[in-house]
């Protein structure tokens, strides 16, 4: 028993059928780490890629070279480095909390890509035209890059949203219960690794392709041309 | 500092990780290719066997993958030992990846180099083979060669399945001395040198291949 809820060994079906809901709970925390970690990497991606973008090298090239390591290094030790080392200078997070900044951090030195090229994509002349209309950097950027660059960044940051669902279960080995963590205690109690471990991928399988679906839509409606800000 | 003294134990480990990348590396790049040929080129049947492993294996958690493949697998059919459950789950999860770049690419090839094999009269074959992998393979080079590095990256979750890697022994080493901040910091720093080292690698591959396809080359039966 696990949170209230028995589970049924009579066959397998039933088996999966009884630690469905105990699954569920573990699901909430999976989405959840996802959405907060997004959100994470959706913000600290803009800064850093703001930073690559300086005009001052002496911020331009240190930035690379950060989104560069972050991005070369696993998240596992990543997350490792946050859980164990922060403690020692005095910042105490919970499991969780630093489970979705790791999980962010790792995916900002991705979103920072998404975001450069978006803006890279953007025609030169465009730049060029806005220089010629004597448009201030603040109005560039609202008015004529960002609208242009959206239809373009939106797309591949779902990509990166699915692979973070996917990526969400490593926050397990830092005691966050998740649903793979709630598997394996189920094995580990009932001896049965097969089902609750299958249903896990299954759950995964569904929610990534419901995903990729959803972004298609959304890749489907972005207007080509550019969207309206205002 | 004490940090030269851990990285002896810890380069033991580094070795392994890159001994298991290397493996499953491989092992994920045949996947890809058959499978990315198989989607892109194959029959009906052969078609969608492909597009069911590779939905299956980019469609769920890596960490879950291995561990099916260790917990759950051996209930029902053959057990592994760490390393084999590691080099076949990482090879599995980059090959479905990958399989996606090769069908991508030879998608790109120009459809003039279809119909010219068609017009000389080339079996699909020699045509695949001759014509559609020679300038694909140079296309995907780049693709391939961040998911070289993504799978250095992921080798790290075999640590959970009890393989004794860098991230195993980082932990390890920890979980005795405590000093937190230079084990990982050294872990960290061994993965990025690894990374570079195989960035530097597939980056002199594809000039190779670059190359070697602007030779001029002769017609063989």
């Amino acid at each position: 028993m696990m949170y209230g809820f028995h589970w049924d060994l009579a066959n397998s079906f039933a088996f999966a059928l009884s630690i469905l809901p105990i699954l569920g709970i573990g699901l909430v925390v999976t989405i959840k780490a996802t959405i907060l970690g997004f959100i994470v990497a959706l913000v600290v991606g803009l800064v850093l890629a703001l930073l690559r973008r300086s005009r001052s090298r002496l911020v331009a090239w240190p930035t690379a070279a950060l989104i560069e390591f972050i991005r070369d290094t696993p998240l596992l030790v990543q997350l490792y480095f946050l859980y164990f080392v922060l403690p020692n200078y005095g910042v105490v997070l919970p499991a969780f909390l630093t489970g979705t900044i790791a999980l962010g951090i790792q995916y900002s030195a991705y979103t920072s890509e998404v975001y450069r090229a978006g803006l890279e994509a953007v025609a030169r002349g465009q730049w060029e035209a806005s220089a010629a209309l004597n448009l201030s950097r603040a109005r560039v950027y609202r008015d004529i890059v960002i609208p242009q660059a959206i239809p373009r960044i939106v797309p591949a940051l779902g990509n990166y949203l699915v692979s973070m669902l996917k990526d969400t279960p490593l926050l397990a080995t830092v005691t966050v219960v998740e649903m793979l963590n709630l598997a394996q205690t189920i094995g580990d109690r009932t001896f049965r690794y097969l089902v609750p471990l299958s249903l896990v991928g299954l759950i995964f399988l569904l929610l990534s392709l419901l995903c990729t679906y959803g972004i298609r839509r959304v890749e489907a409606a972005m207007p080509k041309t550019g969207i309206q800000m205002r | 500092m004490e940090w030269t003294h851990y990285l002896a134990p810890m380069l033991v480990g580094a070795r392994v990780t890159m001994e298991i990348t290397l493996a499953s590396t491989l092992l994920g790049g045949v996947a890809a290719f058959l499978a990315g040929i198989g989607r892109a080129a194959g029959g009906p049947v052969v078609s969608r066997i492909s597009i069911v492993y590779i939905e299956i294996f980019r469609g769920t958690s890596l960490l879950v993958q291995l561990f099916w493949l260790y917990y759950a697998l051996p209930l029902v059919g053959p057990s592994f030992t760490p390393v084999q459950t590691g080099i076949v789950g990482l090879g599995l999860n980059i090959g479905a990846y990958g399989a996606e770049v090769v069908r991508g690419a030879i998608l790109a090839v120009p459809r003039g180099q279809y119909e010219a094999a068609v017009a000389l009269n080339l079996s699909r074959a020699h045509t695949l083979w001759r014509i559609v992998l020679p300038q694909a393979v140079i296309e995907m080079m780049p693709s391939l060669g961040n998911l070289v590095v993504q799978n250095l990256k992921d080798s790290a979750l075999v640590s959970m399945i009890g393989l004794a890697d860098l991230t195993f022994r980082a932990q390890a080493i920890r979980n005795l001395s405590l000093a937190s901040t230079p084990v990982y910091t050294v872990a960290l720093l061994l993965y990025f040198a690894m990374a570079l080292v195989l960035m530097g690698l597939m980056r002199g591959l594809e000039r190779w291949l670059r190359r070697r396809a602007a030779l001029p080359r002769y017609a063989s039966p």
